[in-house]
């Protein structure tokens, strides 16, 4: 089936999301939307879903005009979508969750046995090896989202769309994401794949939109160069590495000991890490999200309690103090989301600016809050971190994602630190302030602060790390130099050791997958 | 297991993977509680006894078919349910040392040795030593009708992800509607159908205001509790308690014998020889279980219930099944009210359910958001209820206080969790709004 989309408007108030959109996606293709993080790719396909009301355009089916007025209609118009969050109910099995919505019944009773026998055909056809009994929440994150494909399979859909389905992949399951891409697409099947990635898109796509700021910038045959890629979804020359020198040790150490942590429910949530970072060194933690890191600053910033084991900061034990006496005692945190732990989103941005400072002699006497303080030291901060806003009384919950991280780093980097721990810096920032975070951190770590970054992209990894330090399973698989190929990285945080690896480096077992399938 | 149910972020997540490794964490509790209560039985009941007869009446004298009484010795009896609970906590310790899960036989032998002790030791303890157990049983059934029905409600409430606070408004306003209905018909069969008319009302102003205008749930519900009160509290004084004869005196429902059935020794009086809307209950409990776990309404509502998002990407429409939900629980909810005025007593008094439909909410909880959960819960309850009533009959030397306490206490130690953590519809109270 052919997607055409025709000068497709969405308004938000003043907000305009998409500015008149043109695309057109080709049976048996896979085209792939790319853009940055709040470019209005998600936007976009809410719309085609229907989940979104487009104010102005068309939206054509195999040139057939369609108007959808919630997402039923699109499903019945033959659009499938896999949400960038699944849209599963954790508590069902897999054929509740496929049978909801498109119920078949006997009499009154629901008739899950046609569901399963569907579930278990699409599954051998693809080779999706999924159980129709399993309960969702216990299936891993990659078979969760196959389950997301046989949804819309079911439903007959010839349109397949994909929102940044490899985010909460590991590379190898990302592989195999695109593995079965390519098959549903030489099945006839019309995919339309979202990502800010640009090695995968590269890797599969057939054609290439790029969008920006809610813009068509312009379509591109997928061999084009990924940095001519990367310059058109910024808008400007993008320096894809951060210009750093070699690392300047200190004699100051963050260490940590043998640290466990099992949680409430019986599960090893971080298993015996050992890790040094010496000041003036950044070492970035890499990992699929939820393999400990989360619980791994946590622990640090005094979180949890039970943890087990030794964190020790200049001589310093910190586990067992209050997270009040850490924060006192130099260690910056930024964490990784910033809505949830970082800022109080009803709050004025210089409220923000100081609340972990808030009762020190400089913002506050006796009781009272000394206002005038506050006040200038957001200024000032607003100017040094470079935070565009109206005014710092706003509610900091009105700035950009980019302009709230620079509130919370802003707050973090103000302070003299022993210490810095920073979760997914740059998560859901726009390109720009990632430059500048970026810039920060190096600055930080070359006033010779011990550094510990947490991400999950590799890109931010390589652009930050002294030394990579891969979690899998709560583990830690190994510490490995920036220079470390992606493919054993993307091992290792599939559960391979690091010494395995060496030990198998003669023979050609690390595979390049990823780039190895030009379209 | 955790001491409390503790705000998310400070949980420890457990990895998003394929396998995770279990490390054994031992539950003490459990053990804890069980041997706490088997000291106190086997000091009270056995060490401490008195040394009488007691005596369970199985039969009452019109059954046709006639048991003959039991009769203990309280202290003998004691001793050896003493003894049992005792062992039964040595079982629960021994479970704990090895990361197990307490047996369930373990927790009823338990329960069911705990709870007889103390029974046989009340009943020691009274002026007349004799209890008619059918009467104690088919007591607590009665009693609990309106908490079954207001579970209920309840439940479809909350397992489409509407907090129903206001089942106390729903039963009260009910047992109101009932007695002026069936009064002015003069039939009790429309003072039940005006119960559920009734209630669906107040069903309404949960389902607009939460719904619709996205009012905290909790807050409805209270405040529409504290109105019906107001509502039916003012009606009361100024008009149903003057023209007393003529729009507060309802027929009661019939009582219906099964045949056959209701001849069955000891069970058959207590289950099948009741009032009509006993039947009722049974019916509803069970069709509300079938169409729950069986049907297509079934899974739509317990989908929009934990992931409201992911059901509406698949096409079924939220906020009008929550809406429909709350009514048809605002019906289930009515029939409960119209017990209390055409079955328990033959009029309507001022704030007559008496927090029954806050109890109705702990039986729901306690019975895990399940429709046979919620009922054995709610019978439980109305066991403690009977059981403070019947003992203080036989004239029993503990006070009064105390034992009008027991239906509360026990409920108290149902929803702080000694049955585990329960784990409740996810988007429970959580409003849905469509982007």
């Amino acid at each position: 089936m052919k997607l055409e989309l025709r000068s497709v408007t969405k308004r938000f108030g003043a907000f305009t999301a998409n500015d008149s959109v043109d695309l057109v996606v080709e049976p048996g293709t896979v085209h792939c939307l790319l853009g940055e993080n709040g470019a209005g790719k998600s936007t976009l396909m809410n719309v085609i879903y229907g989940l979104y009301e487009p104010t102005e355009g068309h939206i054509l089916l195999d040139g057939q005009e369609k108007r959808f007025a919630g997402p039923g209609e699109a499903m019945r118009a033959g659009i499938g979508m896999v949400h960038q969050h699944f849209m599963l109910v954790p508590v069902f099995t897999v054929a509740e969750n496929v049978a909801l919505g498109a119920e078949s019944t006997r009499g009154t009773s629901l008739d899950l046995e046609q569901t399963r026998r569907r579930i278990r055909e699409i599954s051998d056809r693809y080779g999706f090896r999924v159980d129709p009994d399993a309960v969702v929440e216990d299936l891993p994150v990659g078979v969760q989202q196959r389950v997301e494909i046989i949804k819309a399979l079911v439903r007959d859909a010839e349109i397949l769309i994909l929102d940044e389905p490899t985010a909460v992949l590991t590379p190898g399951e990302t592989d195999e994401l695109l593995a079965i891409m390519a098959q549903l697409r030489d099945d006839g099947k019309s995919l339309l794949f979202i990502s800010h990635k640009l090695r995968e898109v590269c890797a599969v796509s057939d054609e290439i939109t790029v969008i920006r700021r809610g813009k068509v910038v312009g379509t591109v045959a997928p061999t084009a160069a990924t940095t001519e890629l990367a310059s058109m979804m910024v808008g400007h020359d993008v320096n894809l590495t951060v210009d750093k020198e070699a690392p300047q040790y200190g004699d100051n150490t963050f260490s940590v000991r043998d640290l466990s942590l099992v949680s409430d429910t019986g599960v090893t949530v971080l298993d015996g890490i050992d890790l040094d970072v010496r000041g003036g060194e950044i070492v970035a933690i890499a990992g699929v999200q939820g393999n400990g890191q989360t619980e791994f600053t946590e622990t640090v910033m005094g979180l949890h309690p039970k943890a087990t084991g030794r964190i020790v900061l200049d001589g310093e034990d910190l586990l067992g103090m209050t997270t009040k006496k850490i924060i006192d005692s130099g260690v910056g945190f930024v964490p990784e989301d910033r809505t949830v732990d970082g800022l109080v989103g009803a709050f004025s941005i210089e409220e923000n600016l100081v609340l972990n400072q808030f009762d020190t002699k400089q913002f506050s006497a006796g009781p009272s809050l000394r206002r005038g303080a506050i006040r200038s030291n957001a200024r000032k901060k607003a100017a040094a971190f470079d935070i565009r806003m109206n005014s710092v009384s706003d509610h900091v919950a009105t700035l950009s994602g980019g302009n709230q991280q620079k509130v919370v780093v802003a707050r973090e980097l103000s302070r003299p630190l022993k210490l810095l721990v920073a979760s997914q810096p740059t998560r859901g920032v726009d390109v720009g302030s990632i430059e500048f975070i970026h810039e920060r951190i190096v600055a930080e770590r070359d006033a010779g602060t011990p550094v510990v970054i947490v991400s999950t992209e590799l890109d931010e990894v390589y652009a930050l790390a002294d030394r990579i330090a891969v979690f899998h399973h709560g583990r830690l698989m190994g510490i490995v130099g920036p220079d470390v190929p992606r493919e054993m990285l993307g091992q290792m945080m599939a559960g391979a050791t690091a010494e395995e690896l060496q030990a198998n480096a003669p023979q050609p077992a690390v595979q390049n997958t990823t780039e190895g399938e030009p379209a | 297991m955790s001491t409390a149910v503790q705000e998310n972020r400070n949980t420890v997540r457990p990895p998003e993977s394929s396998e995770p490794e279990k490390t054994v964490v031992r539950h003490w509790r459990t053990a804890i509680i069980f041997t706490v209560l088997a000291l106190v039985t086997l000091l009270v009941c056995a060490i401490s006894a008195a040394d009488d007869t007691v005596v369970f009446r199985l039969s009452e004298t019109r059954d046709t078919i006639r048991l003959g009484d039991v009769a203990l010795g309280s202290r003998v009896t004691g001793w050896v349910l003493a003894v049992v609970a005792i062992c039964m906590a040595a079982v629960a310790w021994t479970a704990g040392s090895k990361g197990r899960k307490v047996p369930w036989w373990c927790t009823a032998v338990f329960w069911a040795a705990f709870v007889i002790a103390m029974l046989v030791w009340a009943v020691s303890h009274a002026d007349s030593n004799s209890l008619s157990l059918p009467g104690l049983l088919g007591g607590s059934l009665t009693l609990a009708v309106p908490l079954i029905f207001g579970s209920m409600s309840g439940l479809l409430c909350e397992r489409s992800g509407v907090v129903n606070i206001a089942i106390e408004g729903q039963l009260l306003f009910g047992a109101f509607s009932a007695a002026v209905a069936g009064s002015v018909s003069h039939n009790a069969w429309v003072g039940l159908l005006a119960a559920m008319l009734g209630a669906v009302l107040v069903s309404l102003v949960l389902a607009v205001f939460s719904i619709k205008y996205l009012v905290n749930q909790v807050i409805v519900g209270v405040v529409v509790n504290v109105l019906v009160s107001g509502l039916t509290g003012f009606l009361y004084s100024t008009v149903l308690s003057r023209s007393n004869v003529g729009l507060n005196a309802p027929d009661h429902l019939p009582d219906y014998a099964v045949p056959v059935l209701s001849k069955i020794p000891v069970i058959g009086p207590v289950l099948f020889d009741q009032s009509v809307i006993v039947y009722l209950m049974y019916g509803v409990v069970f069709l509300i279980w079938y169409c729950l776990t069986r049907t297509r309404w079934g899974l739509r509502t317990r989908a929009v219930g934990e992931h409201p998002k992911a059901a509406d990407t698949l096409g079924v429409n939220v906020n009008r099944l929550r809406f429909w939900n709350v009514l048809v629980a605002g019906a289930v909810a009515g029939m409960g009210g119209a017990f209390f005025t055409l079955v328990s007593v033959s009029s309507f008094n001022k704030d007559m359910t008496a927090g029954q439909g806050y109890i109705a909410l702990a039986a729901l909880i306690f019975g895990r958001w399940r429709p046979f959960g919620a009922l054995f819960a709610a019978l439980l309850f109305g066991f403690a209820t009977n059981l403070q009533s019947v003992l203080s009959l036989l004239g029993t030397t503990v006070p009064s206080q105390f034992l009008a306490m027991l239906p509360y206490l026990v409920t108290i130690a149902a929803v702080t969790g000694l049955v585990g953590r329960s784990r409740g519809p996810a988007a429970s109270g959580v409003p849905y709004v469509k982007e």
